[in-house]
This record gives C-alpha cells, structure tokens and sequence, in this order.
C-alpha cells in the first residue's frame, strides 16, 4: 500500500487529508465512547499509536473493529481531529495489509452483509443472516426470533434482486472489494 | 405539493416494512409525493465505508445518479444509515480531490453531484406547521395530547455535522418540534444522541442490550412513555431487543417511529401505520390514549355546557332583578 520509509501519520494524511499530530489527547473522544468499556483501546489511544507511528500495533489492533462508527468522537473532539475518519482509514490499511484481528462474529457479519449486496444489489436480510451463521459458526443465533419476525411479516424467503446487478458487481471490482 | 425522490433502502423492504407503511401513508395526508427510485441498490451501510472508503461512496453514488437521471433534485432517505452514507458520499464527492472525475467511471453512469439528501424528521419538522393545523382541525380527539415522548436520534442522523447539518448534533431539536406539533410533551432526557449499538445487533448483541437498556432506562426514568425513534436499526435493537429485558422482568417500553407518531396524531389507523408489527405491543399504550383523549375531550365539552348553564342561569336571574 505504502513504501515502508513512509510513517503511518504520513498515510493516514494522504487517505483523510487528517493530520493525526494536532491530536493533543484530551479524551474527549473516548470519554464519549459507547464501546471504550469493552476495548482495550480507546480512540484517543489509536490516535497515539498513529502520531508514535507504531503501523504494526495500530493495524492489528483489534479494538479499531469494535467500533460502531457512531461518530461521536468526531462530533466531540474540540480539534477536529475526526478519530472515526482516522479509524475507518486504519481499518482500510489493516485489511489491505493483511493483519486484520477483526473478531470472528463481526468479520463474518460484513462478509456477509457485502456478499448479499455483490450478488443481488440490495440487502436480504434473511439470506445474510443464513450467511453470517455460515461464516460465524453461530448457527443458533437469533432462531428464537425467527418465527415473530416471519409473522410480523418483516422477512422474506425471497430476495430481491436489481436489474444493474451487473453494475454492482461492477463498483466491486472498480473499488478492488472481494468479500 | 413536495415531489421528492424516495430511496427506501433495504430496511424499509424488510425488517423495517412499518416505518415506509407510515411514511407513505403521513406523506399522502401531507401532500408528499414520494416517487422510489428505479431500481435502486444498497447504500453498503457500515460494512461498506468500514470495509473500503470507495466502496462507501460509490454504491449510494449510484443512488444519487439515477435519481437525477430521473429528474429529481432531492432525495428523501428515511432510514438513517442510508441517509448518512447518501449524504456522506455526496460530500465526499463535492469535497475530495479527484473523486467527482472517478466516480463516473466507477459506476458507469453520468453524474454531476446535483442530488440533494433529506431525512424524514428534516422533512416531517419542516411540515410540522401543516401538521399543527391538520391535528387541530382533525374530528376526532387527538390521542398524543399530553403524552411523554423521548425523541431519540441516535448517531446516524445527526452526526458527522458537515453530513447531517440540519439540526445540532449534541442538542437536536428537531424531532421534539415534530413531537409537539403531535401535540404530545417531548421529555428533557440525556441519551438522545447515544449510540444504540447500530450494525452489532446480529455480531455483538450483549453490546447492542448494554447500550440499549441504558438508553430505555434513561427515557423512562425522566417519564417518558413510549420512545420516537427514525431509524431502523435503533427500532429493532430498541424493539427486538427488548424481548432479552423482558426476560429479566424489566417493564415494556414502546418504541414507535416518528411517521407512526404523527400519523396516529393524524387519526390514522395504527394498523394502516405497522404498529403490529412491533414487538413492544403498542397495543395497550394506544388504547389508553384513545381512552384518556375520549374522557378529556367528554370532561371539556361537559365543562362547556356547564359553564354555558351557568351563565344562562345568571343572565335569567338578572332579567328577574330588573
């Protein structure tokens, strides 16, 4: 992805147009967290290992895949620093290099969310759900619900499937994206 | 009379299929036109912008392109995630050097970025007059007068500002302006724009109930009867999750979306709106409004004629003196 002499701060500057070193590790952005109780690091700690261009711990870090994108961090940091932007670029870079400790459970969930969008264009939750059992190992997951959410009428065996799928398939190749 | 483009999204064609009943059903009886988008595809959600930046923009990108193929110059985007990834890539795309020239080969279609993207609280808040007016004017009594309802807007469709941008990202209002023009009381709470657990309520659900009964337990404790929400994936770790907190004995709270509010404020029937479809039955709570709207609106009248008997009496009383 990178030449080696390259620091990951200098990366993550060219992919986000962010530079990490006006972090000054106030925690904000982790005191906001919804997910800081259940990793071990937090966001303004992933905005250390940038700035100390520590690139093999930050990318096999497997907090960075605990994150819920939920923005918060951003919106909150006083310096515009954008953890969640600088998280989703050192996710990108992780899988790119081929570290990724992406839990099992969650991996197997976008593999599968993707894999459902790849092949019909739109999401069928039921089918992702059959995959994501596949991938996860989980297989009783959610079985108990099953049934309420069939009579309430909010699955379907079917999927839908658009036109351009070709297009999509497309956009896929295009981006280098292989679920 | 609106015309808007209308992408669902897959939520709304799934496990959602109550909040686009409502939405179409608020949007006709509000004069909304919502044409949905030929042959739309699947915004990528988080997986997609967590998994690869340029996929996160180039599949909404899509979207954009064929609803201004289609000739519209707005899109409504009711689900908040497809609404924040629609909006996402439209500021991508306007503000990162070199995308706007790729993005056309990448999803091999024309396209000039001319879209703008909506929200249904953006749309519902800017209808809340119309709303006000359409509740007053209604026969029947208004079921949602004096309710509490927490607003709950969650990450998506407030947060990043430069996406969002309509409403205050940690203080909204927007919601709570449609809530009053219900007629219903928004309740002054914390949680309002906490994260749910969004896309872990299939991979991580013990963080999905963590943050879920936090929020449940904060809106009830400041009195709030049932919680608003316009998103699906906060509606179904709200509303599906709490089969687990009533397990351990926890009290149910109803979780409506903000289109079923408004149309039962509306006198629409809650079976027109999905509220069926839930798993928090919001049977009883309606029943109860209904009923509570029913005695108010009896103890008013009862009041009137009373007062009306009152002064007949005195004015008779008068003529009688002279």
């Amino acid at each position: 992805m990178s030449a080696p002499s390259r620091t990951l701060a200098a990366d993550i500057l060219e992919a986000t147009g962010i530079n990490a070193a006006t972090c000054y590790q106030c925690g904000k952005c982790s005191a906001g967290c919804p997910m800081a109780s259940e990793s071990d690091l937090r966001p303004h700690n992933v905005m250390r290992l940038v700035v100390q261009d520590r690139r093999d711990a930050a990318l096999a870090e497997e907090s960075i895949w605990l994150c819920l994108t939920c923005e918060t961090c951003s919106a909150r940091c006083p310096n515009a620093c954008d953890p969640a932007r600088v998280i989703d670029a050192v996710r990108e870079m992780s899988i790119a290099a081929g570290v990724a400790d992406m839990p099992r459970n969650i991996a197997a969930f976008h593999r599968a969310f993707l894999e459902q969008i790849r092949s019909n264009g739109r999401l069928h939750e039921m089918g992702m759900v059959m995959e994501y059992k596949l991938r996860s190992g989980d297989l009783m997951k959610d079985v108990t619900n099953a049934p309420g959410m069939l009579s309430r009428g909010k699955l379907s065996f079917r999927a839908e499937r658009i036109q351009g799928v070709v297009e999509i398939k497309r956009i896929f190749e295009k981006c280098g994206v292989t679920p | 009379m609106i015309d808007v483009a209308y992408y669902p999204g897959c939520s709304l064609h799934g496990t959602s299929r109550e909040f686009d009943e409502s939405l179409r059903a608020v949007a006709a009886e509000l004069g909304i036109g919502l044409t949905e988008i030929a042959d739309w595809n699947c915004c990528g959600a988080s997986s997609g912008h967590t998994t690869d930046h340029l996929l996160g923009v180039a599949l909404p990108a899509r979207n954009l392109a064929l609803a201004e193929a289609q000739g519209f110059g707005a899109v409504l985007a009711p689900c908040a995630a497809c609404y924040n990834r629609l909006s996402a890539a439209r500021l991508a795309i306007a503000t990162e050097d070199g995308l706007a020239a790729r993005i056309p080969d990448i999803i091999g279609r024309q396209f000039a970025n001319s879209v703008e993207v909506h929200n249904a609280v953006e749309l519902l808040r800017d209808a809340s007059v119309t709303i006000d007016e359409k509740v007053a004017a209604a026969l029947a009594p208004n079921p949602l007068e004096g309710v509490k309802l927490a607003a709950y807007y969650g990450c998506l469709l407030v947060r990043p500002f430069e996406v969002c941008g309509y409403d205050d990202p940690e203080q909204p209002t927007s919601m709570d302006e449609i809530i009053n023009a219900c007629g219903a009381d928004d309740v002054d709470w914390d949680m309002k724009v906490e994260c749910c657990g969004g896309a872990f309520s299939v991979s991580r659900t013990a963080s999905v109930l963590r943050l879920g009964r936090a929020i449940i337990d904060n809106a009830r404790s400041h009195g709030a009867e049932a919680i608003v929400v316009a998103c699906p994936l906060c509606h179904s770790n709200l509303d599906l999750r709490q089969k687990a907190m009533a397990a351990r004995g926890e009290e149910p709270m109803p979780i409506l979306f903000v289109t079923q509010m408004v149309g039962l404020a509306l006198g629409l029937a809650p079976v027109d709106l999905g509220l069926g479809r839930h798993f928090v039955d919001t049977e009883p709570l309606i029943a109860r409004l209904v009923k509570q709207a029913a005695e108010r609106v009896a103890a008013e009248k009862l009041a009137k004629q009373e007062a009306a008997a009152k002064a007949a009496a005195r004015a008779e009383k008068q003529k009688v003196g002279a």
